[in-house]
């Protein structure tokens, strides 16, 4: 383990704002990428089943 | 025999009702090992591997940044060679994969990007330098967000595809020339510290939790292209007779 204490954890050796907002930003940006499509596909099939293609 | 063998599962696999069949487990496949890595190299990027000695613990960052420059490296190319396939066999299937994986790879791009100016400022003591690599990248970027307009731009779907499928085998001549900036010009980025011949730049202790982030980002990217191919293919079928016989007997 390379830190003593959370504190430290969180401080990043005084470089906790570039650390913690890229990984937050790289958090973020797959969860979109998780969450998007599912909810495309729950809809597509909704619509589907609905026939709302079948003119 | 081999051959034929191989040539079977291609057709197979170029089959519509057969791959969203099997892409569903396929999907999870990827899904569990991808996030397994993932947590093991970036829990210990973050907190088990010592600082750098010369960058402190900011160097930290390069446990998203490299895995996020790699994949944005790699989506692209797998995009081409996608499109080469598009473009001569003409499989649905290939077109399919194209569409599904530019904004997986876009987001990654991005992410390589903004991991790499948010490392910059404190490192360099700016955000952004117009050298090789950071424009070549950006042009990366740019690609992709191409490929994603061009699909949504053509209202049909297979000139669609056709157009995303050249600009994707075109575009991939910008990856070697990302590859190769730090060599070939005087950049600010540093030179290659894992693809080197000799011997990597990097200590081994902080190098495989890199290489563990990196290989799990990469299952993570064929889950999210799986996942999206299947919303994709479902769109383009969506009239089709077995999407709905399947769709209704879910019930």
């Amino acid at each position: 383990m390379s830190f003593e204490s959370w504190q430290q954890f969180w401080d990043m050796g005084g470089y906790a704002a570039f650390v913690w907002s890229s990984y937050g930003i790289a958090a973020a940006v797959l969860m979109a990428n998780v969450i998007v499509p599912v909810v495309a596909h729950r809809r597509l099939k909704r619509r589907i089943r609905n026939e709302e293609f079948d003119d | 025999m081999a051959r034929s063998a191989f040539m079977r599962w291609f057709h197979r696999f170029g089959s519509l009702p057969y791959f969203y069949r099997v892409s569903a487990p396929l999907a999870w496949a990827f899904a569990f090992p991808g996030v397994l890595l993932v947590a093991y190299g970036i829990y210990n990027g973050l907190a088990v591997v010592p600082a750098d000695y010369q960058q402190g613990d900011a160097f930290r960052i390069i446990y998203i940044h490299v895995p996020s420059a790699w994949l944005s490296l790699f989506g692209y190319t797998s995009m081409a060679v996608a499109g080469f396939v598009a473009l001569v066999w003409r499989l649905k299937i290939a077109e399919i994969f194209i569409i599904a994986a530019a904004p997986v790879g876009a987001s990654f791009t991005f992410l390589a990007l903004v991991t790499g100016a948010i490392w910059g400022k404190p490192m360099w003591g700016t955000w952004w330098v117009w050298d090789a690599r950071l424009t070549s990248e950006l042009i990366l970027l740019f690609l992709y967000l191409g490929v994603i307009s061009l699909h949504n731009a053509i209202e049909s779907p297979r000139a669609a595809a056709r157009a995303c499928a050249l600009l994707a085998v075109v575009g991939v001549i910008n990856v070697p020339i990302i590859h190769y900036s730090v060599e070939w010009w005087n950049t600010l980025h540093q030179g290659p510290t894992v693809t080197r011949f000799d011997q990597p730049a990097m200590q081994t202790d902080m190098l495989i939790p890199l290489l563990a982030s990196a290989l799990g980002f990469t299952f993570i990217f064929g889950w999210l292209t799986l996942w999206g191919m299947r919303v994709q293919l479902l769109w383009r079928e969506r009239r089709s007779r077995w999407v709905k016989r399947m769709l209704t007997d879910e019930f």
